[in-house]
């Protein structure tokens, strides 16, 4: 246990770099925050004095602290763009996000560890081929466009989804808000109409996002797989007389569970990343669409208070899949 | 030919040109039996090629628009339609393959040397400098990197300057832990110690032995990386935050061809297409090499 607490100050050095991360591109803006304030014609006087009041004649390090102060305060400042406070914002837009990623991953896990399992057990043959190249193809196409896509296919022509949105606006702010997490909202309310259209709503997005959790899980399960399979263990329960499906399952899969715990931690947090160009794609009211907005008219506040929040709970899950292998691995205790 | 070729196939070469270019071709008739790299390496400089030639092939200007032939669907003489302002669709690929290849040449060009020259450094110097050097790799590396791209982008100002910039500043920690991870398996090797007793100094140590035997394993991470570099750039291109109009980005190309997606659906599915054959292609090259290189696979 006292291993896992060493990764503490890793955690503390990741989470310091991104917040300088932050603060660095806060600088970079060619909006000077000053003039932003006052307005082009201020006069030199009150120009010095919006500067140091704001801090900007004071060390690069005491801004950083400054900063860091505001940040602990979960102060990120008002958005330009929805004229509310961001920390608001995003906890009314991050729910959807969530369901969004959450949903995706669960596909993304129930395809993708059987088609790796079943890849290592024909390796070499087309089954493994073809999941391999499913796979690759996965890794290679543009996630926005699979979308619009997807939707073009299966909205437009075939009409089996329902199309951009959360849900239909017929029944937009008629199911009562309990978790934040509109689906599951819909289901305790007992509405199911609103829930049937929902989760028609949510099927495409989820699906294109899980398509990429595929990808990397299949493949990792192969290799894992490929890894335990040419152990001595199965030899010896091949040669016990052990069915096909009880080597694999029972005997290989065991040990592969728990670096895969690892890789979809890993897959998980690179989902809600790149849910910012998937929900663009669906107006999925999530935190990617949030900051896909705030981007285009430059609302820094909105851009930078997404990115953190995105970039903390990124960084806390990759801290997790570490945490976890190291916890439950007795090898690595 | 086949005095080429034996020459080339000579147990006994008796230059070191002879010895480097025999080693090159037994290497290259190895490639035979590796249809991914093969694929790969072929797609790629299609493109490229394509990339360089463009304006030779391109069957119209890129930027040349005909409102009166505009969203028309392919047909003889433009083969991939037209956009919404009558411009060729195919044209428009072939310069955008200019501008998706440059990013991922200026990408590599600006962190291979930042990721092999501090992995190389760290690995070498050891102690402190080489603690320090990794724990900021290991920051940057758990980093998220494209929503830092697109944050950066929108702070700097959108362009493909600023994009390639932004790539380049989250894409370089794996090579620096490449190189690492090679220098340190190098770094007593015996023509290491030979070239330190003859007085080498450690920065020509470093530059003139260490690093050249890094580039392989670092190529192999870059060919897989080019993937995510290309839709990176493309997903900058898509929110408008790269390439501005009407340069034939790729992405931005999808971007315009969004409005139009129900009725005139080929704006936007040609530009993606190749964006995929690209990345597939980089892909399938570097999955091939890894698989070629590791010897755990065989």
């Amino acid at each position: 246990m006292w291993r896992a607490a060493r990764i503490v100050p890793t955690a503390a050095l990741t989470l310091l770099g991104l917040l300088f991360a932050t603060f660095l591109i806060a600088r970079v803006v060619p909006i000077d925050p000053v003039l932003a304030i006052l307005g082009d014609r201020a006069s030199p006087e009150s120009y010095a004095r919006v500067h140091a009041e704001l801090g900007l004649d004071r060390p690069i390090y005491v801004q950083f602290a400054r900063y860091l102060a505001g940040i602990a305060h979960l102060d990120f400042g008002r958005s330009a763009l929805t004229h509310n406070l961001v920390t608001e914002d995003i906890g009314r837009f991050f729910p959807a996000t969530i369901e969004l990623a959450t949903v995706a991953t669960v596909l993304g896990v129930g395809f993708g560890i059987p088609a790796g399992v079943w890849a290592s057990w024909r390796r070499g043959r087309a089954a493994d081929h073809a999941i391999r190249m499913i796979g690759l193809f996965g890794y290679s196409v543009p996630v926005f466009w699979l979308g619009m896509m997807a939707l073009l296919v299966f909205y437009v022509q075939l009409g089996w989804a329902a199309g951009p949105g959360q849900i239909d606006t017929g029944y937009e702010d008629f199911v009562p808000v309990t978790t934040g997490f509109l689906v599951i909202d819909a289901a305790l309310a007992g509405d199911w109409a609103a829930f049937g259209n929902a989760v028609s709503h949510l099927v495409l997005p989820a699906a294109v996002l899980a398509y990429f959790s595929f990808a990397y899980i299949s493949r990792l399960t192969r290799s894992f797989m490929l890894q335990e399979l040419s152990q001595e263990y199965i030899v010896a329960a091949r040669a016990k007389g052990l069915s096909e499906r009880r080597v694999l399952w029972v005997h290989a899969f065991r040990n592969v569970r728990l670096p895969l715990i690892t890789v979809i931690a890993l897959s998980y947090a690179s989902l809600l990343e790149g849910s910012v160009l998937t929900e663009t794609v669906f107006s999925w009211p999530g935190i990617g669409q949030y900051i896909t907005n705030s981007l285009l008219s430059i609302d820094m506040n909105a851009v930078l208070g997404g990115t953190l929040v995105v970039g903390v709970v990124f960084i806390a899950l990759n801290l997790l899949a570490d945490l976890l292998y190291r916890v439950l691995d007795p090898r690595a205790r | 030919m086949s005095m080429i070729g034996a020459w080339l196939a000579s147990d006994t070469p008796s230059t070191y040109r002879q010895a480097v270019a025999g080693r090159f071709w037994r290497g290259t008739l190895g490639l035979r039996h590796q249809p991914m790299i093969l694929t790969g390496t072929s797609i790629v400089l299609v493109f490229a090629v394509i990339a360089i030639a463009a304006p030779l092939i391109a069957p119209y200007s890129p930027t040349a628009q005909d409102l009166a032939l505009n969203l028309r669907p392919p047909s003889a003489a433009h083969w991939l339609g037209t956009d919404e302002l009558g411009r060729d669709i195919l044209a428009r690929l072939i310069w955008g393959a200019r501008i998706t290849l440059g990013i991922v040449a200026l990408v590599s060009v600006i962190t291979a040397p930042i990721g092999l020259i501090l992995g190389c450094a760290a690995g070498y110097a050891g102690g402190w400098i080489e603690a320090a050097l990794m724990r900021v790799t290991d920051v940057f590396l758990a980093l998220p990197r494209l929503i830092l791209a697109l944050a950066f982008v929108a702070a700097s100002g959108p362009g493909i300057e600023n994009a390639v910039l932004a790539i380049a500043i989250v894409a370089w920690p794996p090579y620096a832990r490449v190189a690492r991870a090679e220098t340190l398996a190098l770094k007593h090797a015996e023509f290491i110690e030979a070239a330190r007793l003859a007085g080498a100094s450690p920065l020509r140590i470093v530059l003139r032995h260490i690093l050249p035997l890094c580039l392989p394993s670092v190529i192999v991470r870059m060919s897989l990386d080019m993937a995510g570099v290309i839709l990176t750039a493309a997903g900058l291109g898509f929110l408008g935050l790269g390439a501005q109009p009407p340069s034939p980005e790729w992405g931005a190309m999808i971007a315009s061809g969004r409005q139009y997606m129900v009725d005139q659906w080929w704006v936007a599915a040609m530009p993606g297409i190749a964006i995929a054959a690209v990345s597939l292609a980089f892909n399938l090259l570097g999955d091939g090499m890894r698989d070629w290189l590791d010897p755990k696979q065989k």
